[in-house]
């Protein structure tokens, strides 16, 4: 589980890099492991991980920016990932994904003021001839309806 | 029922996204309820999604098929209450196809290397061993595979120019960043049958003399990370790659959410740690790829045929499709369409017969308006091209693509001023920024579609300009292609882009 209230040590993010020091091409195995763990990508873990790998702190940083993947801020305590893509369309995924975005009275990428619900979009899980689809909490869904998706929600499971 | 040898619960993604696990765990209860004892396997999946969950029960008789099976049927499926499909082979979706790739998929343990050799696995790799490397490439060229990621290089071309390419160390990547929407065929394959990508790898590894191969998958498959992980574990603590003579170690690296790495230049940068950018070509990655060294880049699909190819030779392979497009393709319906899922075809069967026969029409039993062929960045075709045969030629001839050969059906109720809109939208949202047609061309046709909507005539000449500019000027295909959408939509739809404007006057 993440440890997302956990602010990191510097010594903390040094371990988690050097783990990976013997790969090629580094970075994002490195990045992956310290979201896995913190939840986001903490900003103080930028010049660390620049360090272990001798790269400067802009180079991480653009790094981070450029993939979707990566926070630079805790996510809320449920992630639901909703995709937008044409054949999740073709079966009225944007009037779901509106109706869930209204409900929560959020917009896409935004997570609820109590922290208890991020909706973000996705383009494609690989669910097409099932859709709608989405991840919940990083768990594949397809054929889902509103009443799927409050379920879902309520803990119900499907 | 006779006797119950054993229970296969698909472990497919988009069966566990339907409920599979939960089918699974009913089976464990109520066969221990009733005292059936049998193996319960997870094979991937038939490709039969519209039947997933699918669940099969092997008798003496073979395999029976129950689907969609809900965790409230399984009781009465044990005792007999449940309606079958009768035996699975003998299914009309699955019998009129030609699986070769797929030839494993949904049959087997993905993880039991038991049954990937039983099933006649490894064979092409012990047949690549025993040739030298420049017959092994010439075995592919002589099949007449094409790059199955979309752009449809001859495969056997590429690896010869790796092959000879100068180079201490080589790579093999596999790209499998399978980002475009209707296509889900590389997930299906690496969570249903992970050790025929091993195996193309490793014969492509042989072919061109390289020492280590990575796996770029991306992070929207998380079944598929799990067991491809398992799968090269397995593989490398069973020493298989060694005892059959061949140095070469497989990676897997976790993608980030950028459509645009799957674009291979982007992708090798990533790999490299660094953005997805887009490197210009030349040079190619056959001879600077990864690190700068001599790279085969190939998809998914275009390994994992190579194990068949060699095993049953380069003949069986380039005996089936149609022109130059050689073999078979996994078709991907999916969308508004009654029976979604993967059919493995020769090329050549037309368009017409995919949606309408293969895929029987929309879900929602409305009228087909539209048919996205080919991903985000592929064309939309209508029911008056359902003439097209399904090859590489016909479609580009046609002014489209087949490119990963997903097909996204959508009914009636479509607007295509939309998806054209979308089209430039995923542009804008997924463009890796470094060049200017793409970066900006993609935002300013989200604003000109617009301005059509709002009814402004002369933005369709704006559109029509800005998209030859995006095609003519853009440095990868997600620039370029994304004129493709665009103005089929436009051109095969037109009534979509002026409905608004008189609904306005």
């Amino acid at each position: 589980m993440p440890e997302t209230g956990h602010r990191p040590s510097a010594a903390a993010i040094r371990d988690l890099a050097e783990e990976h020091m013997g790969r090629e091409g580094a970075l994002l195995p490195i990045l992956h492991a310290v979201q896995a763990r913190y939840g986001h990508v903490p900003e103080e873990a930028l010049p660390v991980i620049a360090e272990v790998l001798n790269l400067s702190r802009a180079e991480v940083q653009g790094v981070v920016s450029f993939y979707h993947d990566f926070r630079d801020a805790p996510a809320g305590r449920r992630v639901i990932k909703v995709c937008r893509a044409e054949a999740c369309q073709a079966v009225g995924a944007e009037a779901l994904a509106a109706q869930l975005l209204e409900r929560a009275g959020i917009g896409w990428g935004e997570t609820t003021p109590d922290g208890a619900l991020m909706v973000e979009p996705v383009y494609c899980l690989g669910l097409c001839a099932c859709g709608p689809a989405a991840l919940v909490d990083g768990v594949p869904r397809g054929r889902l309806d509103a009443g799927a998706l409050e379920a879902l929600l309520n803990g119900e499971g499907q | 029922m006779t006797r119950i040898l054993r229970i296969f619960v698909s472990g497919d993604g988009a069966a566990k996204a339907l409920g599979a696990d939960r089918v699974a765990e009913a089976f464990a209860r109520e066969m221990a309820a009733r005292g059936i004892e049998a193996p319960l396997i997870r094979p991937g999946s038939r490709g039969l999604v519209y039947l997933e969950p699918l669940v099969e029960v092997e008798t003496d008789q073979g395999r029976i098929a129950y689907g969609p099976v809900s965790a409230r049927d399984v009781a009465a499926l044990l005792d007999g209450r449940l309606e079958s499909h009768g035996l699975t082979e003998k299914i009309e979706a699955l019998a009129s196809q030609t699986r070769m790739t797929f030839a494993r998929c949904g049959r087997i343990d993905p993880l039991d290397l038991a049954a990937y050799e039983a099933e006649g696995g490894w064979r092409g790799l012990e047949k690549a061993m025993a040739l030298d490397p420049e017959s092994v490439v010439a075995e592919m060229t002589a099949s007449g595979l094409r790059g199955r990621g979309g752009a449809g290089f001859p495969a056997g071309i590429k690896w010869e120019t790796v092959r000879k390419a100068e180079g201490g160390q080589k790579y093999i990547v596999c790209n499998a960043d399978e980002g475009d929407s209707g296509t889900f065929a590389d997930r299906m394959l690496m969570e249903g049958d992970p050790f025929t990508l091993i195996e193309g790898m490793a014969i492509a590894a042989r072919a061109v003399g390289a020492g280590k191969g990575y796996i770029y998958l991306r992070s929207e498959y998380p079944d598929a990370i799990r067991v491809m992980r398992e799968a090269i574990g397995h593989v490398r603590s069973a020493g298989i790659l060694d005892r059959a003579g061949l140095a070469f170690d497989i990676e897997l690296r976790v993608g980030a959410g950028a459509y645009v790495c799957g674009e291979e230049t982007a992708l090798l940068n990533s790999l490299e740690g660094k953005r997805g950018i887009v490197r210009a070509k030349p040079p190619l990655p056959a001879l600077a790829g990864l690190f700068g060294s001599p790279t085969v880049v190939n998809n998914v699909l275009t390994l994992a045929a190579a194990p068949a190819i060699l095993a049953d030779g380069a003949e069986s392979y380039a005996g089936l499709g149609a022109g130059r497009s050689r073999g078979t393709v996994p078709v991907q319906l999916s969308g508004n369409v009654r029976r979604g899922g993967l059919y493995e075809l020769p090329f050549g069967v037309t368009l017409g017969a995919l949606v309408d026969e293969i895929g029987g029409g929309t879900a929602s039993g409305r009228p087909v308006r539209a048919v996205q062929v080919g991903g985000p960045l592929g064309a939309y075709f209508g029911p008056g091209d359902f003439d097209l045969p399904f090859t590489y030629e016909d479609f580009d001839a046609a002014g489209g693509l087949i490119g990963h050969a997903g097909i996204v059906v959508f009914d009636d109720t479509v607007d295509m001023l939309k998806m054209a809109r979308f089209a430039m939208e995923f542009c804008a949202v997924e463009s890796c920024g470094k060049c200017t047609p793409c970066r900006i061309g993609a935002v300013r046709g989200v604003e000109t579609l617009d301005r059509i909507a709002a009814g402004d005539e002369e933005a369709v000449t704006l559109l029509t300009d800005l998209c030859a500019t995006m095609r003519a000027g853009s440095l990868c295909a997600l620039g370029g292609f994304t004129p493709y959408p665009v103005l089929s939509a436009l051109e095969r739809f037109p009534e979509d882009f002026t409905r608004r404007r008189e609904a306005a006057e």
